[in-house]
This record gives structure tokens, sequence and C-alpha cells, in this order.
């Protein structure tokens, strides 16, 4: 069945190579047939990569550990599901997966377009084929995952227990739908720039598909963020690691874009700004699926020594050499039409927004590749910590939390100040009400995350504001009650609305993560069963001791032979808020030397958190249990000497039991963080938002606005 | 002022708030930054009371807990030498004899002691490379 | 399994042959297409007008809801309405200029 995997990947390559040619012959000969072609290619080799895929994923859920990439990622005592996920915990598999991401979401996005921009979707059609070749060409040459070792191991290494939780199931794949999203949009752009034809319909298309990379890739994030929060004993969701920097900095520039690209829109301006936004959008995808796999930057997922880092560079660089070729051939093409009207209008806070998203990207960039830049400059590689980059974010998300109050605010082309001014009168005044609150709430002096709060405040009451004002508006149209008038608002004026909710998302998701970074308790200590101690106002207290003991067979579990832990009580002013059971999962280590028993449980030991989610606060604990003293070494070294293999899991019975009847104190780390559900509340309001935001409009509500109307004057009652 | 002149001051207003923000970004970055070094260069280079980045491998038999430090030593990944060093704070899941870490170490006399909460342990063997020799069937 | 292997191999090859070759097979057998030349020439204009024809149609409406919450004054406007309107005439008579629809070609 391999073979069949690796012909997969030689006939997509051979796709590939016949689209691209097709392609670029079909439109520079006006042969539409050929350009016809090269589009099904895409299609074929959609088709083509699902069944590697699929052969892949068959060899995974039927254990053929055959195949190299099962044999070191999966086993059979893994669990049916994260045996699935486990295609893509490897090299191989996760290049298999990105480039079967790319033809579905690129067949997917050429078959829309297919009547339409019909010698831009010609070059798109070349250049996502060549993303293609470039992935299938990896996997042929450089990282097969259809390797096969004959005769094959009775047995696979296993899926790392870090792994085998929910969320990192689905994180890779939404983050790699992301990815590949952004470079649908840039091949699009290349496309656009080649024919010289970026105008209102590229504009209408491209919105699609960047909006479709934002939300994925958003969402990837998001889900990245909540898994290290509520899975790793680090009690984070957020590190300024380079990988996760990786993903954030296309993000931003695709948000960037999606806002000025409607002043292209309305007032032909940004042409050159917005070419090179998207052209940036998708290098940044590339060279973040490039750092994960390179090994040029330490962090927690890169690593030394591996052998793609070449290929992904030379295709990095001709991205961004070609990307700037096209934009300075093609500025002739790009000239804007009109120029900013006025300094107080929605354009002038759009493109504020725009250089702070840009520059938050900078900061971003700079800090992650610093390593690079000083090697290269005085030769030794020195990096920057999380320190460095809140000291410049922080200040640039204050601002843009500001700017997604003004927007709203403001009209477009040119707003009259008067009106301005009493616009601002609510909002302002909310933000100060809130500063005041909470300096008498008795809140510590936090300057940054006050003034962040003070931001928010002034977003909900701007964006209610307009709410408020839309629904009177629409009321006095149509004489509807208040919810019916909030609903046809909304499915009237998507794209505004829409983006309002968005804004407000991003608000409540700043408050919560100003709220638990500045107003944190954590402590760390070791308790004994019976004692307590203060994190913040909560008492926890160690009640008794957990211990369970999983036979090796038991699919349903994450796989751990033992696994200690506690019982905890937490409490408020004497109330009893919550019962909190962290616990510490012991893997095996496959390594004979430890001894029968010493290996089940000398692999790595993973931190089961567990965690009091409120609307107010988290109250979060993860332990570090003591397996090594004299007492339960006594029954491992004994157990070691005693007994085979096949009868050591006996032993864990024992160290179990002595662990409860006689438990040393343990290592705990408590955390007492607020708000921090209002980030992944936040995060699901903007994507939310901005699926409303898109959601084409049923026909009836498109008005045709009679144009040709007399021309008006003052007095003529305004037609609705 | 008329427009076009407005329109060039606020294109040189922009600009310059940029140049003052990417200058103050360079200079703080080098200043703020500790360098990466592996147990072999940091023992030659070390010097007190400045921090730096430590690369390497948690050598085998060397972990150790006592109160609430973690006691370990990082090794080259090829080579000998070794530094041993005392950590407090968060200790990541991954963190096993054998894997890679970084962790931020300061020089205190004759010691190194680890950064609060500043140890990353590398995810295990997701990406490795092929060993070398090993002979790759298809 | 590897005469199954085998088979099913040839069996994707020949399915991504079919489908890639449908449309060069389908022109094979038709005469040579001046009328997609030429069409193809008038789409993009359209499409392109067409499309800025709709967005025009948005920024009206979005003054017109600028206005009413309170953001314009009366006279500002009046000032963009009528600039709008007059943008969306000229667009307007760009698409009566351009090539007619191509569904009016064909029953020539």
């Amino acid at each position: 069945m391999a073979a069949l995997g690796s012909g997969c990947l030689v006939l997509s390559l051979a796709i590939c190579a016949y689209g691209i040619v097709a392609a670029i012959y079909g439109v520079r000969s006006k042969r539409m047939e050929f350009t016809d072609s090269a589009r099904r290619a895409v299609y074929a080799l959609a088709g083509v990569l699902t069944v590697a895929f699929a052969v892949l994923e068959l060899a995974f859920l039927r254990n053929d550990f055959a195949f190299n990439t099962v044999a070191d990622t999966s086993s059979r005592t893994t669990p049916a599901l994260y045996r699935a996920a486990a295609v893509w915990s490897s090299q191989e598999g996760s290049l298999l997966l990105w480039a079967w991401l790319l033809s579905l979401w690129s067949s997917l996005a050429l078959f829309l377009m297919r009547r339409r921009l019909r010698d831009v979707c010609a070059y798109a059609t070349a250049v996502l084929l060549g993303f293609g070749g470039f992935f299938v060409s990896l996997m042929i040459f450089y990282a097969t995952p259809f390797a096969t070792t004959s005769p094959a191991p009775a047995e696979g290494a296993g899926l790392d227990p870090l792994l085998r939780f929910p969320t990192m199931v689905i994180h890779p794949p939404m983050l790699y739908s992301g990815y590949t999203l952004c470079t649908i949009p840039f091949a699009f752009a290349v496309g656009a720039l080649l024919t010289r034809r970026i105008d209102a319909e590229w504009i209408a298309a491209t919105r699609r598909f960047a909006f479709a990379a934002w939300l994925c890739l958003g969402v990837g994030i998001l889900l990245g963020a909540r898994w290290s929060y509520s899975e790793l004993g680090w009690g984070g969701y957020w590190g300024w690691d380079a990988v996760e920097n990786a993903s954030l900095m296309p993000w931003l520039t695709a948000t960037a874009f999606l806002h000025s690209l409607m002043i292209q829109e309305k007032r032909g301006m940004l042409k050159v700004w917005n070419a090179s936004l998207v052209l940036a959008t998708g290098s940044l995808a590339i060279m973040g699926t490039f750092l994960v796999r390179s090994g040029i930057l330490n962090s927690i997922h890169a690593f030394g020594g591996a052998t793609l880092g070449v290929p992904f560079v030379a295709l990095i660089g001709v991205m961004v050499a070609g990307s700037i070729y096209l934009v300075v051939s093609r500025r002739a093409a790009l000239r804007s039409e009109h120029r900013l009207d006025s300094l107080l209008s929605r354009e002038s806070a759009f493109l504020a927004n725009n250089l702070v998203l840009v520059g938050l990207c900078f900061v971003i960039f700079w800090g992650t590749y610093f390593p690079l830049i000083s090697e290269a400059l005085n030769g030794t590689a020195a990096s920057v910590g999380p320190p460095w980059f809140d000291r410049y974010t922080v200040p640039l998300a204050l601002i843009l939390v500001l700017l997604s109050g003004i927007g709203p605010l403001i009209a477009w082309r040119r707003a009259t100040l008067a009106s301005a001014r009493r616009n601002f009168a609510v909002p302002l005044g909310a933000a100060a009400i809130a500063v005041l609150a909470l300096l008498a709430a008795g809140v510590p002096g936090r300057p940054l995350a006050i003034a962040l709060f003070a931001c928010a405040a002034f977003v909900f009451a701007s964006i209610g504001q307009e709410f408020a004002r839309g629904v009177r508006v629409r009321r006095e149209i149509a004489h509807e009650a208040v919810p019916a008038a909030l609903l046809s608002l909304v499915r009237r004026n998507r794209r505004r609305y829409g983006g309002y909710i968005v804004h407000v998302g991003i608000a409540v998701l700043f408050v919560g993560v100003a709220a638990s970074s500045s107003f944190q308790h954590a402590t760390e200590v070791g308790l004994s069963p019976g004692s307590s101690t203060r994190v913040g106002a909560y008492t926890v207290s160690y009640v008794r001791p957990t211990a369970t003991v999983t036979p090796a067979a038991d699919a349903a579990h994450t796989g751990s032979s033992m696994s200690l832990g506690a019982v905890l009580d937490v409490s408020k002013r004497g109330h009893h808020v919550a019962t909190l059971r962290p616990s510490q999962g012991y893997y095996d280590s496959g390594e004979p030397t430890q001894g029968s028993v010493g290996q089940l449980i000398g692999g790595q030991a993973v931190s089961h958190i567990s965690m009091s989610e409120g609307a107010l606060r988290d109250v979060w604990s993860a332990i570090a249990p003591n397996i090594s003293t004299p007492a339960l070494q006594r029954i491992v070294d004994a157990g070691n000497r005693t007994l085979p293999p096949q009868d050591a899991p006996i032993a864990l019975g024992y160290l179990a039991r002595q662990y409860l009847q006689h438990p040393p104190a343990a290592q705990f780390h408590f955390i007492v963080s607020p708000l921090v559900m209002w980030i992944w509340i936040g995060g699901a309001i903007v994507f939310g938002g901005g699926l409303i935001a898109v959601w084409p409009p049923p026909s009836a509500v498109v008005r045709r606005v009679s144009v040709r109307a007399r021309p008006r004057s003052a007095g003529d009652p305004v037609r609705a | 002022m008329n427009p076009a002149r407005k329109r060039t001051a606020r294109l040189v207003a922009a600009l310059s708030a940029a140049l003052v923000l990417a200058t103050a970004l360079i200079y703080t970055s080098f200043s703020a930054a500790s360098p990466a070094l592996s147990p072999s260069q940091l023992l030659h280079r070390a010097q007190p009371g400045r921090s730096y980045q430590l690369t390497g491998v948690v050598v085998g038999g060397s972990v150790r807990r006592a109160g609430g430090v973690l006691y370990f030593a990082v090794a080259d990944r090829r080579g000998s030498s070794n530094v041993p060093l005392s950590y407090t704070g968060t200790v990541p899941d991954p963190f096993h004899e054998g894997r890679e870490v970084i962790v931020t170490v300061r020089k205190e006399g004759a010691r190194f002691v680890g950064e609060r909460d500043s140890l990353i342990t590398k995810c295990p063997s997701k990406y490795k490379a092929a060993p070398a020799g090993e002979r790759q069937n298809y | 399994m590897d005469a199954l292997v085998v088979l099913l191999t040839l069996l994707l090859v020949a399915g991504v042959l079919i489908v890639i070759s449908a449309p060069l097979r389908a022109r094979a057998g038709e005469r040579p297409g001046t009328r997609e030349r030429e069409q193809s020439r008038g789409e993009p204009e359209r499409a392109a007008l067409e499309a800025e024809r709709e967005a025009k149609y948005r920024e009206i409406r979005d003054a017109e809801l600028d206005y009413r919450t309170g953001k314009l004054s009366r006279e500002d406007y009046e000032a963009v309405d009528a600039a709008l309107r007059r943008e969306a005439i000229a667009i307007l008579d760009s698409l009566e200029h351009a090539l007619p629809p191509s569904s009016d070609r064909l029953e020539n």
C-alpha cells in the first residue's frame, strides 16, 4: 500500500508540472481549453492527494508498523482518535496534510471563480500548483511519509502524551488550513498584478479568500492558546514563542488587508499597499511553515539539525523577490485614483489601524528573527524574551483597541467636526467612569491595564451607541419592535454591524488578557495532606492523595501507566468554591535499563492540570508528586529485582497503595487569574462577528438605489 | 497650507514616528537580548551578572529535586562539556533526561542559577532528521 | 497485494487523465473559438464595472446610514450623496457603452 502512496506523490508532481505549463500556455495563447484543463489539474491533484492521505490514515488506523511514520509516532495502545491524528504529528505526515489542504482549498477557490477573472485565475492556478509541487517534491525527495521498513516492527513508539488532547487534534488542521488559505489571495494577487487587473472584481473575490484565511488562522491560533492554557502544566496561554509569533504575523497582515481593502474599494487608493499586504501575508505564512521545520530558531517546536531549511529559504526568496518585482513593475496600474479627503474620516482611522497592525507585525518579526539578525551582525545568536515583546506590543494593542472604538464614530470621506464632538461625548464619558470606578474599587495601580480597560469601555460605549442609533433609524423607517429592528438592521448592513461585533470581541478579548496578566496571583508551594495555602483571596487545602493504575491495554485512557494526584478543596472566606483534582501521569519509557518496573514509570511525566473556570476568575492547579521517596524507591527496586516485564504492573499497585497510605509532600503550582474566560468568549465573538460580516445578504435585501433621481435640493425629505 | 503641502507634512510626520519607533526597537533589542550559548561556550565566556540562554541536552542521572529547587546538568548536543545548574520555577511537562532544553542562566560566583520560569523543553522527536546511514525503503 | 496496488494506481492515472483532458477533447470537436476570444475581451470590463456598481450602491447606502445615525451634518451628507450619485451614473454610463452581454451575440 505504501507503493500506492508513493505513486500518488509522483503522479501529483506530474500533475503540478502539467498544470503550470497548461495554465501559462492557455492564458498567453488565449486558448481557454488549456486554462480549463489546468484548473481541472488542481481538482485532480486534490483527488490524488486525498488517496495518498487516505492510504496514510488507514496505515495509522490499522497499526501498519511497516510504515516508518506509523512506527515512530503511534502504537497499539494509542487510542483510535489520537492514532488518526498522529498522521500529522510527524514531519512527513504534516507535509502531506499541508499539501492536501492546499489542494482542497485551491480546488474550491478555483471552482468558485471558474467563470470570472479568467486570466487572473489562470496565473493563480499556476502559482498554487507551484506551491503544491514544492511540497510534494519535499515529500518525494526529503521526507516521504511512505517509507517502509521490512520486516515491520511489532510495536510502535507511541504518540507523545503531550499531544493526546482533543484540542491538539484539531489545532494543526485548523492552523494549516489558515496557512494554506493565505496562499490563495497571494496567488490571485500575483495573477492580478501579472494581468494588471487590480479592479473591483478582484477586490470582491480576494476579500472572500482573505477572510477565510483570517478566520481559520485566527481560530487555529486561539485553539493553540487554549490548549497551552488548559492542558500544559505551565498555566499560560501565550509565551511569545517563535512558532506562536510565526502564526500571528500573517494574521495581523490579513487583518490589515481586510480593512484597507475597503478603502481601495471606496476610493481607489492604497493599491500598492494592498498588493504588498497580500503578498506579505502569503510570504509570512510560508515563513511560518518553514520556522517549525527548519531548526533555525530555538523554540519549543523548532529543532536543530533538520534538513528542510534550504528548500524553504529558496522558496521564500523567490516569493519575496518576485513580489517586490511585481509591485514595482506594475506600479503604473497601481496608481491611486484619489487622495485622502480629510484627516477626520473613517478612511483615516482605517489607515491608522493599518499602520498599527503592520507596526505590531514588524515588532514581532524583529523579535522573532532577532537571533538570526544578531548572529549575522555580531556572531552570537541572542534572543529577546517576553518582557521585550510586551513592552512594545502592549501600547500598540492599546492604540488598536482605541481605534476600533473611534472608527464607528466618524463617517466615510469626511466627517463633520461638530457631529464628531457630539458622538464622542458618551464613549469618552464611559471611559472616564470606568477609570474612576476601577480606582475607587481599589484595583491596584497598573497603568497599562487600567488604560486598556478605559479603552475597552470606550469601545463598548461607542459601539453600543451605534447599535442604539441604528435601531432607532430602523424603527423610524419600518416601525418594528426593538428586537426585530435590531435583527433587520444587522441583516441589511452586515459588513458594518458584523464589523462592530468583531471589534467588541477584540475589546473583550484584550480585557481578559489585561486582567489575567496584570492581576494574577500565583504560588508554588509544597503541601502535605491536611495543609493549606492562600492564593489571592482563595484558600487551597490538600484534602487527600489520589492514585490510579491503568492497564496498558486500556485504550480509552491517554495511556499512562500510573497517575498520582491530589484532591484539593478551594474556598473563599470559608465558603467552598471548587474541588480540584490535578494529577501527574507517568508513562512507559521503553528503556529496559531502568528495570522492569522503573521503565513503566520512567518515561515522560505529563501534568494533568485541574482548574475551576468562572466568569470572574479561573483557579488553576498543577501537581508534581514526589515519587523518589525512599519508601517508593524500595518498591521500585524490589520490583526491578524480582518481577519480569510482563508482571511488572503488579508493582504499580503496591506503589499506588504506598502513596495513598503514606503520601509525601508534593509540589503544587496554583494560579488565580481574573477574567481568563473572556479571552475565549471574546475570540468566539470576533469570529462570529466576522462570519456575520461576510455572510452574503439575501437578494431581497439588495436594494437598487434609484440613481437617476433629480438632484436633491434642501427641503427634500430623505427617501429611505 | 494647501492640500499638497498638508499631505507631505503628514507623510513626513508618519515616517518620522515610524523611524523613532524602529530605532527604539532596534536599540532595546540589542541590549535586552541574551545570547544563546552551548554549555562549552558558556563555560568559556560567561561573565558574572549577565544572563545567557543556555541550550543543550539534559544529562542523564543529573536530575535531582530538593525543596522547591530543581538541580540538573546541561551538556552539549555533541560533546562533553557539562554545566550543572539550579533552577526554581515552572518545569515544563516534557522535561526529562536526554531532552533538549533552553534555560536562561546567570553566573553567580562559581555556580550557574537558572532564572525563574525560564526553562523551556523542546517537544520531543517530532521532526527529527533521519539517523545517518538508515536506508529508507519505498 | 502488489497486483491490487498496480491496478489502483492505473485506475488513478486513468481517472486523472480523463479529468484533465476533458476540456481539450471537447474543444477539439468544435470549430475554432473566435466567439470565445471576443467574449473574453469584453467580459473582464463588464464584470469589473458591475462589481464597481455594486460597491458604489453600497457606499450610497452607507452614507445615508451615516447621516441618519448622526455622523454627518445635513449639508455634508447632501454633498457626499450628490458626489456618490454622480460617480454611480458615470459607472452606469460606462456599463451601457461596454460590449453587450454575450447572450445577445449568440443569437447572431
